[in-house]
């Protein structure tokens, strides 16, 4: 249901494209107004939110420990799994980020037990994920090519190395692939998979299909339509330097293509997309276990009711003095 | 011998139904995931109950039903059940749920091979089983509360034994203590 | 229980949720899965709101007139003060690597235990009332209103965790249960839900200083006890002091272990090491108490009650403090007291008298861990140990949630035993360290009437300690947690039954020779010492 719902808006989105540029002939809005737009609600959007959860204080300093703390000298500590240094919980955090370790710690000792299909699942979603994540900053990368004139060496390099298979005219790009494959292997886990399918939200199928039309419409027209990529490239240049303007003779597919990339960059701030900003702030990963070492300080801290010893005396102070316990008033 | 032998020979077959249709009395969620997780750590429920129901066909097999043997193999099952919010009923109906399973699995042969006589054996001792599999649910039922209690006794043993030796040492001699014991014993052995 | 289903229905049970989805599914609050409700009386006495009788099966929970707007500004507080919740709330992208982590799920399968879900269940309200997108979408967008009936949900289920973090270790984010978890229960708390078993030892630590309510005069007695215990297995008169000023050290253990076995063989244990040793350290009948039920209660509470270590420690003029073996004390220890009640000026950098060893990893908070004391005493040769005295155990070693994912606390137990012990056998890797299983009953949940699901939720430990008790004979689990000495006993007794746990402490006091000891037949338990069986 919840997939369903997902799946018409995204179709909703490419109708609404369609209409736009070749019935209603919007070419200068889907093309010049909408992206602007669109970044802009990126922008002030995603800033605005990491600023919101950046300003939230972090009262303790609750890191996970996930290995030995530091203690002795003769005991070895795990300096990335339970950092207590800054230098620790940077690495602990790029492994995080760019190799999502926790998620392949999930796998760590299922690959030992052999080919069982289940095992299996929990190491395909890390691969799964790390497969979508790579493509899609390799492709989105590689749009910059767009943007810029001319075209710097790494952005020809970057390129270079994703058509590195050589087949096909133009040249495949695995990235395209890759992304169209991870992110439909990501839709299909959540569908098939109950326990998944149990908590999934529309929240949850929205980016996968908005991103999967994405791809879909990209390979479109790289392979398969012949865009004119001169036109194309005169309206993103113009873009990039608030000069713009609308060449003649684009095909609607790309207005949809970048109708739908608009739609998720403005998406991005009000959604789960916005993890990557997260894990980065998350207390549990993100400080070192070291509370006994240095104080941590919580901003709030209040001063709170408390039962005092001399009260705790009062109370007992009969008892006490009857068990042979040392008292401060008599 | 007939039919033990085509059992035998659809033994995984017969399993994998009998497992599923255990499996279908939790939630489908559920289900799934002690299906998919084979590994007996992440997985003991599932892994559990597969475990046990190969031990107790192999045993209805050999038509052996050593009573401890099976009881053994019964109590890893019903263990966990018993605390997994079935009835008492449905938490033993597993047993029963491989008479179908077997009926469904060797119906053609069934008629054509002169099984009944055979099968109505074995339908017997799966009933001894599932009489077997009562006890050992109210044993785990019983030992919750034992549980419960023994706990309680954990937290006020000293303090009752404590105060037992005052009462001891203080309020009572202890030949008349000795006595009290004494008298006890005998009320208890009428 | 449910009703008795017909004869029919026996053959082909169908236990299949309707498809609709989970916001959809009421729940249903199941005897033997909840705890009783907070008495009015120890409300009272933490001065928290809306003290009164009530009943978890009543209808009417009677609730305040305006609860829904308590609980939406209590959350909207939260979310300001705690950037954990507020992150937590926001970035979760249900990738399910969680769902099967939780003992409760592995155990129950219910559900709603997967942590993705039980986060869920307060999210979705978040969503409906503090996000642009739940507001307008509603359900669309996962959101759903505040009712009671998920009032109610959130009482089942948040005292349905027990906050051990197993879920953290596999998030790719580190979303951690145990914060959600901890927030649910402190909106609870606002409108005067919490369970007896929480909010009874909370009030006792109050008002007596520790969980069990033990007064000064009956922590003596009960220790004395154990000092007669001790000379008869030893030949050895110990006389430990109480709340001595200018004593060097404070030592601080759960309350547990002064009263429940054999929490009470571990504390012994102590006795006996600080005797041997000469150590100048004190009890302390006000701060008589490690553990922290308030933790389990709200952030505020539990600085009320932590506060009272620190307290003592500088009226009895202490250099540094001790702590003994305890699970979620040191996680309060180690990640929350000196924030709290710091900074610990008054106190000096913890020093091994006995080794002279500096503990610069407790600089600020000044407090170290027993296994780490008792650590460093093995290493630098300062105890006589005979470990041929414990080799009728085959022992293994059960990691507590929180000193493993609250503080990394893994090496020094085991090496530990592996000096007093002779057959140690580890669990299977899935289940120990940073991926142990909770003993089923931490924070809070080990009360009596909700022993149905304390055993689900003890059945992947006690899976796992099966495993080693058929692979190698083992038949005593070592710990360093009092709530797992209590309820592993249970669990285990149920689960594998004939396997016995002990504190790591009372195999160091098994192994230890002491200056002067008689020729020792049994151990703590009274039990005879290997090749004494004969001698009674």
């Amino acid at each position: 249901m919840n997939a369903i719902i997902s799946l018409i808006a995204v179709i909703g989105l490419v109708l609404i494209a369609l209409i736009g540029v070749n019935v209603a002939n919007l070419h200068f809005i889907f093309g010049v107004v909408v992206p602007y737009f669109a970044i802009v609600v990126f922008l002030i959007g995603v800033i605005s939110r990491v600023m919101k959860w950046g300003r939230t204080p972090v009262p303790f300093r609750i890191p996970t420990t996930c290995g030995q703390q530091q203690s002795f000298p003769w005991i070895k500590q795990s300096k990335l799994d339970n950092p207590s240094t800054a230098a620790g919980v940077v690495g602990r955090m790029l492994l995080e980020v760019l190799l999502f370790r926790s998620l392949f710690s999930n796998t760590k000792f299922e690959l030992r037990e052999g080919p069982k299909i289940a095992y299996g699942s929990t190491k395909w979603l890390w691969l799964g994920g790390l497969a979508f994540h790579w493509s899609f900053f390799v492709v989105l990368v590689r749009h910059l090519r767009l943007f810029t004139e001319p075209v710097p060496v790494f952005l020809q390099n970057i390129e270079a190395l994703d058509g590195f298979l050589q087949v096909g005219i133009p040249g495949v790009l695995i990235s395209g692939v890759v992304l169209l494959l991870a992110v439909t292997y990501l839709f299909l886990r959540r569908v098939i998979e109950p326990a998944v399918r149990y908590i999934s939200l529309a929240a949850d199928y929205f980016p996968l299909f908005l991103i999967m039309s994405i791809a879909l419409t990209g390979i479109l027209m790289r392979y398969f339509l012949r865009v004119d990529i001169v036109g194309i490239k005169a309206l993103t240049i113009g873009l990039v330097s608030f000069n713009a303007k609308v060449p003649e003779g684009i095909s609607v597919v790309f207005y949809i293509h970048l109708f739908l990339v608009s739609t998720l960059f403005a998406y991005i701030p009000f959604s789960k997309i916005m993890h990557l900003g997260g894990v980065l702030l998350s207390p549990t990963r993100n400080l070192p276990n070291n509370s006994r070492m240095v104080r941590h300080i919580n901003p709030w801290n209040y001063p709170v009711e408390l039962h005092t010893y001399s009260e705790y005396e009062d109370e007992f102070r009969e008892k006490m003095k009857k068990a042979g316990l040392p008292v401060e008033k008599e | 011998m007939k039919l033990t032998n085509l059992l035998s020979e659809k033994k995984s077959a017969v399993l994998n139904r009998w497992y599923d249709a255990i499996l279908n009395t939790y939630p489908s969620d559920t289900s799934s995931f002690l299906k998919q997780q084979k590994n007996p750590f992440l997985n003991p429920v599932g892994s559990t109950i597969f475990q046990g129901i190969e031990d107790l066909f192999n045993e209805l097999l050999q038509c052996k039903m050593e009573g401890e043997r099976v009881s053994q193999f019964l109590d890893n099952i019903i263990r966990i059940r018993a605390v997994q919010n079935f009835t008492p009923s449905q938490c033993i109906s597993f047993i029963l749920f491989l008479k179908k399973v077997i009926r469904e699995e060797i119906k053609d042969e069934l008629a054509t091979q002169h099984l009944y006589d055979e099968l109505q054996e074995l339908e017997s001792k799966i009933d001894e089983m599932s009489l077997l599999a009562f006890d050992i649910f109210m044993k785990c039922r019983e030992k919750l509360f034992q549980l419960k209690a023994d706990e309680l006794q954990r937290w006020t043993f000293r303090r009752l034994k404590k105060a037992d030796e005052i009462y001891r040492q203080e309020s009572v001699h202890e030949d008349i203590y000795d006595e009290i014991t004494e008298f006890k014993r005998k009320e208890v052995a009428k | 229980m449910a009703k008795t289903p017909k004869p029919d229905e026996l053959s082909k049970i169908n236990y299949t949720p309707p498809q609709s989805s989970w916001i959809d599914t009421p729940t249903e609050l199941k005897e033997g899965y909840w705890c009783y409700g907070a008495k009015p009386k120890n409300l009272e006495i933490l001065h928290f709101p809306n003290p009164r009788e009530w009943r978890v099966q009543d209808e009417d929970w009677k609730l305040p007139e305006n609860w829904q707007e308590i609980i939406l500004e209590g959350m909207k507080e939260r979310l300001d003060k705690y950037r954990s919740f507020k992150v937590f709330m926001d970035i979760c992208v249900r990738c399910g690597a969680c769902a099967d982590k939780c003992h409760f799920f592995i155990g129950s399968g219910d559900p709603k235990n997967m942590p993705v879900l039980r986060a869920e269940l307060l999210r979705s309200v978040y969503r409906g009332n503090f996000t642009a997108a739940g507001k307008i979408l509603g359900k669309i967008a996962g959101a759903r209103p505040l009712t009671l009936a998920v009032l109610k949900e959130w009482w089942y289920y948040f005292f349905q965790c027990t906050e051990c973090r197993r879920c953290s270790v596999f998030c790719p984010y580190g979303i951690d249960t145990a914060e959600i978890t901890m927030m649910g229960r402190e909106l609870l708390n606002l409108l005067g839900l919490n369970t007896d078993w929480i909010s009874g030892p909370a009030a006792n630590c109050y008002m007596k200083g520790n969980h069990l309510g033990l007064e000064p005069h009956t922590i003596v007695g009960n220790l004395s006890y154990m000092l007669d215990d001790i000379e008869t297995a030893t030949g050895i008169k110990i006389e430990p002091t109480f709340n001595r000023k200018g004593a060097e050290i404070l030592f601080v253990t759960p309350s547990g272990d002064l009263f429940a076995d054999p929490g009470t063989y571990t504390c012994m244990g102590y006795l006996m090491l600080f005797h041997e040793l000469g150590l100048d350290y004190t009890w302390s009948t006000y701060a008589s108490e490690g553990g922290n039920f308030g933790f389990f209660t709200s952030n505020e509470l539990a600085k009320r009650l932590n506060s009272k270590i620190y307290a003592e420690a500088k009226r009895l003029g202490v250099k540094w403090i001790l702590g003994g073996e305890c699970g979620h004390m040191w996680r309060v220890l180690n990640q929350y007291m000196d924030t709290w009640n710091g900074p610990a000026d008054f106190l000096e950098v913890p020093k091994s008298p006995i080794t002279g060893t500096v503990f610069e990893n407790t600089k600020t908070t000044k407090m170290v861990h027993i296994a780490e004391f008792t650590a460093d005493l093995i290493k630098n040769g300062k105890l006589k140990l005979d470990p041929k005295r414990n080799d009728n155990l085959k022992v293994t070693f059960h990691d507590s949630c929180n000193t493993s994912r609250g503080m990394g606390l893994f090496e020094e137990p085991r090496y530990i035993i592996n000096n007093v012990c002779n057959n140690f056998y580890e669990m299977d890797e899935l289940t120990i360290r940073e991926k142990t299983f909770c003993c089923g009953s931490g924070s809070g949940l080990n009360a009596g009437e909700n022993m149905e699901i304390r055993m689900r939720g003890g059945l992947p430990r006690a899976n796992a300690v099966k495993d080693v008790v058929d692979k190698y004979g083992v038949n005593m689990v070592a710990n360093i947690c009092a709530i797992d000495r209590a309820v592993l006993t249970a669990s285990l007794d149920y689960w594998v039954p004939g396997t016995k746990v002990t504190g790591v402490h009372e195999l160091v006091a098994n192994a230890l020779i002491m200056k002067g000891e008689k020729e020792r037949t049994t151990d703590l338990r009274g039990e005879p010492l290997p090749g004494m069986e004969g001698n009674e």
